[in-house]
């Protein structure tokens, strides 16, 4: 069986700044790649690459076994693609009730599923119930984080790209946030879970993958990745350890 | 947070309508009722002043539709005046048509060049798009001059509508006006309560999120381009059915999208309510500064800018700044927790239309 998700040789860079450098890498249904490296290391623009923001310059990105990489962002949505952006997007002017509903309307087509039950559903799951007819302009920055991961859920993906969505939680709150990933893993989610904060990714995740400059550094188990020297001295920085 | 099931939903209803929105349907509906029968009743002067109020209302909510919505500034629906013209002209003297019947082919065949058209518009973006609109409507205006089937610069007149009578004449325009000017608002009411309006006000906040939760962006726009395009040849059509000398300069002047813009502007931009207040101040001023002369364009332009310099929203941005409990809002409400004992069963909502 093909796998979940699928890059195949990616490459992308914007002048000489190289974002994936012959990225490759897959994904099983039920799995979850954490993915980390320092500020710039092409993390967010691999997501963006997989969602079709960006578009490579060469390779191919595979879902199912099926070449997705000239198919636009909202197809790749209802294909069940979900994410949610480090920088929230909400619809400033729609209520957080609408905001979901949107994700669940339009990429949740896919599913079947009556949008508003699956909207109910994500505002439940994501402890947003209480806010459903605020603004979503009003949100504080974590209840915004919610809201992403809200209209993600609410489209039914089978892949969710999640983009630093613990940074800047208090510590139960990034508990929470594990347990509702945890618990999609166990429905059959493919999750690729960019975060700074590595301590929550290694509890979680199945494989952890290190990158800089997009090039893969170090991919495997996280205690492992995190342990190699090439990853300790790019993303820890040199001559630290006693 | 919990981690409960997906499928295991707590009870709740959606309600969409606020007593504000129910009040001002059964208004509209009463006044409908009063105004339909106006040419029992109503001067000329009068009729007439009403036809050129809910044309320019139903151009209006079009524009307001294209540019408040959608973001498509369009300095060129000109184009669609003038074809919608035309195309009753064509329709009555050439085919020999009821205009009753003129008016729904000429419909269907501006559909059709608007989805032409767009295929050019929509390979700009922002500003320039703004212009390239306009650059079709001047290709048009030229096309249609340089057309001695249709008069070429001297334009033509209608006569298929001769045999109605002046009176008939009168009173069928008048049906019409009020149907195309009432009938945009119900448009645009029902189309913000739709899949399409939840589509069309993600993407005004923004488009990157919409996309990524699966709206195409293109089609959205595409639909709102040709759903404004047809209703404003059908509102230009039933204009010059009233005016019946049609000249290609004054059909496709950009004045008529300079109108649509004014009323928008000053009424309220991307607010149903917009539009009606705005048709309402520019009548007003016209018919209270007619003997000014120029002077009036003056006027009308110090009113422009003084407003979208105090009161950036409009008129009715202002109203509601103020008198935030009067919401017409199409915004749907979650209501978590049993049914309310007049409402059992599923909750009812609007249904979804096919968009994309």
């Amino acid at each position: 069986m093909a796998a979940l998700l699928e890059l195949d040789h990616v490459a992308k860079a914007f002048g000489t700044v190289v974002v994936a450098d012959e990225l490759s890498y897959t994904l099983a249904a039920g799995e979850i790649l954490g993915v980390v490296g320092p500020n710039g290391a092409g993390k967010t623009s691999m997501l963006n690459l997989i969602t079709g923001s960006l578009q490579p310059d060469r390779g191919r990105i595979l879902l199912d076994g099926r070449d997705i990489t000239a198919m636009p962002v909202h197809a790749r949505a209802r294909a069940g693609i979900g994410r949610t952006h480090q920088v929230p997007h909400p619809f400033g002017g729609m209520t957080v009730f609408e905001n979901v509903l949107i994700g669940a309307s339009f990429a949740g087509q896919r599913t079947g599923a009556d949008p508003r039950t699956a909207t109910v559903a994500a505002l439940e799951r994501t402890g947003l119930l209480a806010h459903a007819n605020t603004p979503a302009g009003a949100l504080t920055l974590l209840d915004r984080k919610r809201l992403e991961l809200a209209r993600a859920l609410a489209s039914g993906p089978r892949l969710l790209l999640l983009d630093e969505i613990a940074g800047g939680l208090a510590e139960h709150e990034v508990q929470a946030l594990i347990e509702i990933i945890r618990a999609l893993r166990g429905e059959g989610l493919g999750i690729v879970w960019i975060e700074h904060i590595v301590q929550a990714l290694v509890s979680v995740v199945d494989r952890l993958m290190a990158t800089n400059y997009g090039r893969k550094l170090a991919e495997g188990a996280p205690k492992t990745v995190m342990a190699s020297p090439e990853v300790q001295s790019v993303y820890l920085g040199q001559g630290i350890r006693a | 947070m919990s981690t409960t099931s997906a499928t295991a939903v707590p009870p709740f209803r959606v309600e969409s309508a606020t007593p504000a929105s129910r009040a001002a349907a059964v208004v509209g509906l009463l006044l409908l009722a009063v105004l339909a029968t106006a040419p029992a009743w109503g001067g000329s002067g009068f009729m007439k002043l009403l036809i050129e109020f809910f044309t320019l209302l139903a151009l209006a909510q079009m524009w307001n539709l294209l540019a408040g919505y959608a973001g498509l500034v369009s300095i060129g629906q000109q184009a669609f005046v003038g074809l919608g013209a035309y195309g009753l002209f064509v329709g009555t003297d050439r085919l020999g048509l009821h205009p009753l019947l003129a008016i729904p082919v000429l419909a269907a065949v501006i559909a059709l060049i608007a989805l032409a058209t767009s295929l050019f518009a929509f390979r700009l973006h922002g500003g320039y798009f703004a212009i390239g609109t306009w650059v079709i409507a001047e290709v048009f205006r030229i096309l249609v001059s340089g057309a001695k089937e249709v008069g070429a610069g001297n334009g033509v007149t209608i006569q298929g509508a001769a045999f109605l009578g002046p009176q008939g004449r009168l009173a069928l325009t008048y049906w019409l006006a009020l149907g195309v000017g009432f009938g945009s608002v119900i448009l645009v009411a029902w189309i913000m309560r739709s899949r399409l309006g939840l589509a069309l006000r993600a993407l005004r906040d923004s488009e990157a999120g919409a996309e990524s939760l699966g709206i195409d962006v293109f089609r959205t726009k595409l639909a709102v381009y040709l759903i404004a395009s047809v209703g404003c040849a059908v509102a230009g059509a039933i204009i010059y059915l009233s005016l019946l000398r049609i000249q290609p300069n004054a059909a496709f002047s950009v004045d008529w999208t300079a109108r649509m813009i004014f009323i928008v502007i000053i009424g309220g931009l991307g607010r149903i309510e917009g539009p009606i207040v705005g048709a309402l101040v520019f009548i007003g001023l016209r018919e209270t500064l007619a003997d000014f002369g120029s002077l009036y364009l003056v006027i009308l332009g110090v009113v422009a800018i003084g407003l979208t310099l105090l009161a950036p929203r409009g008129l009715w941005g202002l109203f509601v700044a103020r008198f935030p409990m009067v919401s017409f809002g199409a915004q749907p409400r979650l209501v978590m927790g049993a049914q309310t004992p007049g409402g059992a069963g599923p909750p009812p909502g609007t249904t979804p239309t096919e968009v994309a």
